[in-house]
């Protein structure tokens, strides 16, 4: 496989992880899914590396289910104001997987249809999965009540 | 008193919607399905758009049963979290347990022994067959068939007391665990297994005659929920959904773990694509299911139940009263947890509902730093809105049923 938007290529416990460039995230995702026939987006999902820079880690599970062959590739973004292009074009599948990422760490999609929380309320302040976010949540006040 | 007329209720009867001037703009009326209606089995809101009977676009809304397990696991010891991945998919408990504990396993790289596999196998099949009646018993009390639902429980009951015999626990089992087995399995377990899967066929027959060829349950559901493979493949639906449209792809095949590679069964396919074929190809998962438990029961393996890797598996407690160094083992397990190397894995496995995986980040602690679980309700339900769209709401219900989600699977 060879496409500039590949940094760097790696393999452990039989599982093969690509590193791409973020801004080429969408041409390159068509490449792997016309060319190397990865018709499936398995998975959308993001890791927060806080306080490292750049701290979050977007990761996308595809498999070729004709080759049975699984592919991570991973897209790493700064903490600030982190945003990267929605794959949604290339597979729908990403359309609630990226909600998901965006509800749980705000990391915007461009260019997504319909960007907007998913398993938290619309209203909700903060964004649970990342680390600096505490377990507990931030205390709650109930403003009717007081 | 004036006396009621018949002009009075006349009266009273709300005049007509003014026909719709032009046939290219009928009236579009929103109705909120859920997120207490029975038939979405939990709490999922759908906001469906109607032109007169017909659903123009359905949206379906999650999240009300969201609980952070994700976020939950980054607190707990890699051993502690076993607990977490029964509360995802309650009715396959033993599948999350499965996919865990593999993933783990899988950064430490330990060996499990085949007893442990066999067992595991056979347990996840009874996780298989318990999510199947379950689905089975309420999707046909959905579309109306009520007594299917008391045949389905009955056999659910003895699954159930079956988990209970091996760990204690009816529905959040947590048998399976990182290394082998929690228990050893219980005296007599042969019997119990032997019984059970003995009559299990003929009771799959009795509900093969309940709805096989009745009437009512064809009309519900055959042609009904059809949605083109390319779409589901696109969308990520998996498991007997795809099944039931032709593909034959299951992971138990593709990519064997646990191994199910030393297992003679079949992958059920149809290639009608709709209500009927998905409650055949279940039906036939269910017979598929029976023969692989037999095979494990009749080939299991004599051995050990856990793996030889004591700085991950609790020893034995005769061992802890006399020998020194499994009292040290066990002191730094319960109290510091056992460290992961770094590293990351994917491991998916073929639940009853399709691919689960999970996403497993070590940052080389005693804590997981990261779980993904991607779940198969999760994917599934994103093609909803295109299975309902241009269909008939009264349809609406057999279509949902036979997607077979679980909500706690698609929030987490």
């Amino acid at each position: 496989m060879n496409h500039p938007a590949i940094i760097e290529t790696r393999e452990a416990f039989g599982e093969k992880t690509i590193l791409a460039h973020p801004a080429e995230i969408v041409a390159f995702c068509r490449y792997l899914k016309q060319e190397e026939k990865f018709a499936r987006l398995s998975a959308v999902t993001a890791v927060d590396w806080h306080p490292a820079e750049p701290r979050f880690e977007v990761v996308y599970h595809l498999h070729n289910i004709e080759k049975n062959e699984r592919l991570r590739v991973k897209c790493r973004l700064s903490g600030e104001n982190p945003e990267i292009d929605s794959v949604y074009e290339v597979w729908r599948a990403a359309d609630w997987y990226e909600r998901e990422v965006y509800d749980m760490f705000g990391i915007k999609f461009r260019n997504h249809p319909n960007l907007v929380r998913i398993l938290m309320p619309v209203d909700w302040e903060g964004y649970p999965l990342r680390k600096d976010y505490p377990v507990h949540g931030y205390k709650y006040s109930y403003p009717e009540e007081q | 008193m004036r006396k009621i007329s018949d002009e009075d209720h006349v009266a009273t009867i709300p005049a007509p919607a003014a026909e719709p001037e032009s046939p290219a703009a009928p009236r579009r009326m929103t109705l909120n399905m859920g997120p207490q209606h029975p038939s979405t089995h939990g709490v999922l809101r759908i906001m469906l758009e109607l032109e007169g009977e017909t659903i123009r676009k359905a949206v379906p809304d999650i999240g009300f049963l969201h609980t952070g397990i994700e976020k939950e696991f980054e607190q707990k010891f890699w051993q502690q979290a076993v607990t977490l991945t029964d509360r995802v998919d309650y009715l396959a408990n033993l599948s999350n347990n499965l996919v865990y504990a593999l993933a783990v396993e899988k950064l430490l790289q330990i060996e499990i022994p085949p007893r442990a596999q066999w067992m595991r196998v056979m347990l996840t099949e009874f996780s298989r067959l318990n999510s199947h009646l379950v689905w089975l018993g309420t999707h046909a009390l959905d579309i109306g068939a009520m007594s299917v639902f008391f045949y389905c429980f009955r056999e659910r009951e003895d699954i159930l007391r079956i988990f209970e015999m091996f760990s204690g626990q009816r529905m959040m089992t947590s048998y399976i665990r990182i290394g082998g087995l929690a228990l050893e399995p219980p005296r007599g377990w042969e019997k119990a297994v032997g019984k059970f899967i003995r009559a299990f066929p003929s009771k799959v027959d009795e509900y093969e005659n309940l709805l096989d060829a009745n009437p009512i349950w064809m009309r519900r559901t055959k042609g009904v929920g059809f949605i083109p493979l390319e779409d589901m493949l696109d969308l990520g639906v998996t498991g007997p959904m795809i099944r039931a449209a032709g593909l034959k792809w299951d992971l138990r095949k593709s990519e064997p773990y646990s191994s199910y590679d030393k297992f003679d069964f079949e992958i059920p396919t149809r290639a009608e694509n709709d209500v009927y074929a998905r409650y055949r190809v279940r039906l036939s998962e269910m017979r598929e299911s029976a023969k692989i438990i037999t095979q494990a029961l009749e080939g299991m393996p004599e051995g050990a139940w856990q793996a030889d890797a004591p700085h991950v598996v609790l020893p034995d407690r005769e061992k802890m009263k006399t020998e020194m160094e499994a009292l040290i083992y066990h002191f730094k397990i319960v109290t510091e947890g056992f460290r992961v190397p770094a590293g990351e894995v994917y491991q998916c496995i073929e639940s009853p509902r399709g691919e689960i995986g999970y996403y497993i980040v070590s940052d080389g602690t005693s804590k997981p730093y990261r779980v993904h679980m991607r779940t198969p309700s999760f994917g599934n339900l994103q093609a909803l809105g295109v299975m309902l769209k241009d269909t008939l709401i009264a349809d609406s219900i057999a279509s949902l049923g036979s997607m077979d989600f679980v909500l706690g699977d698609t929030d987490r």
